[in-house]
């Protein structure tokens, strides 16, 4: 075995083929244009090519595949949601999260952890409860548990009456899992490749070419290209691109910090959330804790780290895990959060025909990468957002519809 | 720690502050319709540029106005409201049955 790696690594005709194609040249027309190579871009293009026989598909990358967003989260999968329509798409995500290495044929070390999110006060207790309610009435394994039960699922934790904030309860959804973020992007892209779709990394969309209310190409810094249609799936520069096509969003764009520490040996099984703590942890693969908090106050273009973020975030992971006080930080990072008014995303059509859009994923897009995708492909195939989507169509703000998932969707409120 | 030059305290540490959001003309409240409302309640121009926003110091309750670029997180200028908003809102009297 290890002679055998050595022969591996020092092959001149290195055996491992290049899997993502490199960047062709851009083509005249494409039926569907996918602006944005990240894991919700690369997933409509798997489903365009696979479920709908769309082939002639460009998905446009500004900078590198996957380098946006979805590097930048903390790959946790869940259907915890509060209300019945977010419950329904986030459990739809999570099965097909299960699946997703068998589908791919790519493994993304899907590794079901179970998932606490801890209640410090009774508000925070009749929430949880509330979300185990709906959970069960969607088919949705959620359950509220107490301190005996918590103990027995995360030793770990301190449970002690005499913490600043107590745990009082949790509520615990065993299918809450974390997953290589880097892998689902690849393996969308690899097999969506196989059947003809073309990535054009490094390819910047600077305008789109529109005729009457009806989107017809897509400029770029390598040339215009005409389009059939066009989804937009940007993260971070939804509100660049809809000013590009002309409609407004209820999205603002705030930074989001994250930050891993050194690996250590596992010790952490569940992924550990606290909305009053503003905390979310969980051990990868590696050995590394993934530590994420609440958004930055104030919106922002960049991508900074500030240290009040890290004092704020690790001074109530050590109220959680005071053993980790010795333990130092490896990496930080931010990603730029979509965030909208009632904490759900925005899908489905837009006042521009044959134009459609998936954004406002503020703090909740990866988990969402396969159905989006999936659903998203649909939408754009047959024109008309399937009914799993309907409510998070961009029209139900005029229509005072709002989606309600902020008890759900983040942490620090 | 990052600053903001309060127009009533001097500099603070910006901890102390919330941002309320853009600056943006509101409805005309006795004519506005649906539409107009949910576009100022929930439209967001979320310029990447220099922005006017409400932001409140929340020790003193005091409301200002800052300018600030959206790309480099640089303050560059702040204000009180007064400077901007010269006459009150003339709210629509309550009608019948109000």
């Amino acid at each position: 075995m290890p002679l055998g790696l050595l022969k591996f690594g020092l092959s001149r005709r290195y055996p491992e083929p290049r899997r993502v194609p490199a960047t062709p040249d851009l083509k005249p027309h494409y039926d569907v244009v996918i602006i944005g190579g990240g894991g919700h871009g690369l997933s409509a293009a798997y489903y365009l090519s696979h479920a709908h026989g769309i082939r002639n598909v460009a998905v446009l990358e500004k900078g590198y595949l996957a380098g946006g967003n979805t590097a930048r989260n903390t790959t946790i999968i869940r259907a915890n949601y509060l209300t019945p329509e977010g419950v329904r798409f986030y459990a739809e995500s999570v099965a097909l999260y299960r699946e997703l290495s068998e589908t791919l044929d790519f493994n993304i070390l899907y590794s079901e952890r179970g998932h606490l999110t801890l209640a410090h006060t009774d508000a925070a207790v009749r929430t949880a409860r509330w979300r185990a309610e709906v959970n069960k009435h969607c088919g949705v394994n959620s359950e509220l548990i107490w301190p005996d039960d918590i103990r027995k699922l995360c030793p770990q934790l301190n449970l002690s009456s005499d913490a600043r904030y107590p745990i009082l309860a949790a509520l615990h959804h065993p299918p809450g899992s974390i997953a290589r973020h880097d892998a689902v992007a690849w393996g969308y892209a690899i097999r969506a490749a196989e059947k003809g779709v073309e990535i054009h990394q490094q390819t910047e969309v600077t305008g789109l070419r529109l005729d009457g209310d009806r989107v017809v190409g897509v400029m770029t810094n390598r040339g215009t290209v005409g389009a059939g249609k066009v989804l937009q799936a940007v993260a971070g520069s939804s509100t660049r691109l809809a000013d590009m096509a002309g409609f407004k969003l209820p999205i603002r764009t705030v930074p989001l910090q994250a930050c891993v520490s050194q690996p250590l040996k596992p010790f952490l099984d569940p992924i550990i959330v606290s909305g009053s703590l503003h905390v979310y942890v969980s051990q990868s693969a590696r050995g590394e804790l993934v530590m994420g908090g609440s958004v930055d106050p104030y919106s922002l273009y960049s991508t900074r780290s500030t240290l009040d973020f890290k004092e704020g975030l690790l001074a109530h992971m050590l109220e959680m895990f005071p053993f980790l006080s010795e333990v130092k930080l490896l990496r930080q990072w931010a990603g730029m959060a979509d965030m909208t008014p009632d904490f759900s995303p925005v899908m489905g059509t837009t006042p521009i025909r044959d134009y459609f859009i998936d954004a406002g994923w503020g703090t909740w897009g990866f988990k969402a990468t396969p159905v989006c995708g999936k659903r998203m492909a649909e939408t754009v195939a047959t024109g008309r957002a399937p009914d799993i989507l309907h409510a998070f169509r961009l029209s139900r703000f005029a229509e005072f519809q709002q989606v309600g998932e902020r008890g759900a969707a983040a942490v620090g409120h | 720690m990052k600053l903001m030059p309060c127009p009533l305290n001097g500099p603070r540490n910006i901890a102390e502050f919330v941002c309320a959001g853009e600056v943006k003309a509101m409805p005309d409240p006795a004519t506005g319709t649906d539409a107009e409302w949910a576009d100022y309640v929930f439209t967001q121009s979320n310029k990447a540029d220099v922005v006017r926003e409400w932001w409140c110091h929340v020790p003193t309750s005091y409301w200002f106005i800052a300018e600030r670029d959206t790309r480099t997180d640089m303050v560059l200028k702040t204000y009180p409201a007064s400077e901007l908003f010269k006459e009150r809102v003339a709210f629509a009297p309550k009608g019948p049955g109000a």
